[in-house]
């Protein structure tokens, strides 16, 4: 009896906690965001984010992109092959990508180059007392170093995962075209026909949806950790393994609300 | 110039600083020293705005920082600067633009001003020429000097010092020492040092503050307190291992620890 009451205080306190957490995220985050326009313009802050972060992960995303369409190609051109359709793998491919797993490999991947690197550089500032010596000059750390990750991994993941489609579908178009024989007319043709601007906005709603949750868990994560050394490190895994499993939910409810 | 009143710090059950009374003089250098843990940098934090007390007034300037707004107490900063203990130099910026960066944040000073002041703070920390270098290619006591360079950029009225000398060589940390009495005389600031270094908070004080457990045991001139009779005050300054403040800080029974610890060897007596 008296363990059952022990895993059950430990369940509440945990699922408290949980609900303190997501509070905090919620305040912080919107704290942040209002100084968008409450704070004085951090318009170059925002453009080297987006260098940082946007550029610094253009060659992960274009092999990661390349080399799941290829594998695609190879998976779709197998199970097709079996019913005969192997000319609608230029739809499969191309559908599978934007819909579903450009945003969510892309996310996946950016979040474990830019999404640790901004939870470390945060968490290695305040270690380093650097959030404190920005208050000391009358600088809000929020306006400086939350709001423009923000908005930088915002605006940048959407691009990225763009990017990630049209390699991942021309790496599939090779694979499929140049190796398996399909052929490229009926490849294009049917990937023209099937996609629609809808598929196409529901890549770009999840593909922002993302880009804000790396932005702001990460921050999160980051400003809030323990500022000693072993504090950064636990803070940096914390936020990729949260980051992650939330991409992988937050996929889960945009795809049922809009299939 | 800064006033505490009663304050009280308290993470979780012990008080960090235990009702403290503290005024920093205009114009004069205020030393509060103290051994690891009592409090010092809690209590130099509390004044330069950076944590709120528990419990209690900080006054600067007529005005109760833990209870102003932050756009209020922002343009009180304007009036502050700091030196922190690990330099909190900005990584991705070389040592210009850190010791321009509040200049070029807050005023609309021509660019050109703006580098003449830069010059003029670099040249009084002795660094005029390594403008262009990075954070990461400096030395303890460099970084530290470009702290200070960077903390009167704005010429506050007060700057606090912590742990002005912590791990620099003795010439490096004879030269801030140095730096911060120059300062403190030439552009009659308010200086507040917090340091465990006895000697060099003594050769730099007005007012002394001993700090212990979170409590001031002793303030007023360095004369004054090398002359205390106080035992505590005597042990600290001079530095003896054995006194009142003890060395163990275990509250229970050594022998009792050694018998009865689950899992170890029960020793007979």
């Amino acid at each position: 009896m008296t363990a059952m009451v022990n895993t059950l205080g430990l369940m509440g306190r945990n699922f408290l906690l949980m609900l303190q957490r997501l509070g905090d995220i919620a305040t912080l985050s919107a704290s942040s965001l209002r100084l968008l326009v409450a704070s004085p313009w951090q318009g170059r802050h925002i453009v080297m984010q987006i260098y940082a972060l946007g550029v610094g992960s253009l060659v992960i995303i274009a092999i990661t992109g390349a080399f799941t369409g290829m594998v695609l190609s190879l998976q779709g051109y197998y199970t097709l092959a079996k019913f005969g359709s192997e000319s609608l793998l230029g739809s499969a491919v191309a559908l599978s990508i934007i819909r579903e797993l450009g945003p969510v490999l892309g996310a996946l991947m950016i979040t474990g180059r830019a999404g640790s690197s901004i939870t470390a550089e945060i968490g290695i500032m305040r270690v380093t007392e650097q959030v404190d010596a920005l208050e000391m000059m009358a600088i809000n750390p929020r306006a400086r170093i939350i709001m423009p990750r923000i908005i930088a991994t915002t605006l940048s993941v959407p691009l990225l995962i763009a990017i990630f489609d049209v390699i991942g579908i021309g790496a599939g178009y090779v694979v499929g075209v140049d190796l398996l024989g399909v052929n490229p007319g009926s490849f294009v043709a049917e990937m023209q026909a099937k996609v629609t601007t809808e598929d196409i906005n529901t890549g770009w709603i999840k593909a922002v949806s993302f880009g804000f949750l790396i932005g702001v868990i990460c921050t999160y994560i980051g400003y809030r950790a323990t500022p000693t050394t072993e504090g950064v490190g636990k803070a940096t895994t914390q936020a990729v393994v949260i980051t992650s499993v939330g991409i992988l939910m937050l996929d889960y409810i945009l795809t049922s609300f809009f299939l | 110039m800064i006033r505490c009143e009663s304050i009280l710090m308290q993470y979780g059950e012990t008080p960090a600083l235990d009702h403290v009374e503290v005024d920093v003089r205009d114009r004069a250098t205020t030393v509060i020293l103290g051994g690891s843990g009592s409090g010092k940098t809690t209590l130099l934090r509390i004044m330069a705005g950076l944590v709120q007390p528990t419990d209690g007034r900080v006054w600067f300037e007529g005005e109760d920082l833990a209870h102003i707004p932050r756009k209020r107490l922002y343009e009180l900063r304007q009036y502050m600067g700091m030196v922190f203990q690990y330099s909190a130099l900005l990584n991705s910026l070389n040592v210009y633009d850190n010791v321009a960066f509040a200049l070029h944040e807050h005023s609309k000073l021509d660019e050109s001003i703006i580098h003449t002041i830069v010059t003029m703070k670099l040249e009084q920390v002795g660094l005029r020429g390594l403008e262009h270098l990075m954070p990461s290619q400096l030395s303890g006591g460099m970084a530290k000097r470009v702290a200070l360079a960077r903390a009167i950029a704005i010429d506050p009225k007060v700057v606090f010092f912590d742990e002005p000398t912590s791990g620099l060589d003795p010439i490096s940390a004879a030269v801030i020492i140095s730096l911060i009495r120059d300062m403190t005389n030439k552009m009659r600031m308010t200086s507040v040092v917090v340091t465990h270094d006895v000697e060099a908070g003594l050769s730099i004080a007005d007012h002394v503050v001993l700090l212990w457990q979170g409590r001031v045991i002793a303030k007023g001139a360095p004369e004054n307190i090398r002359n205390s009779t106080d035992e505590r005050v005597c042990q600290f300054v001079e530095g003896r291992p054995d006194g009142p403040i003890p060395f163990s800080r275990s509250t229970t029974s050594y022998i009792d620890d050694l018998m009865h610890k689950p899992g170890t060897v029960r020793l007979e007596t």
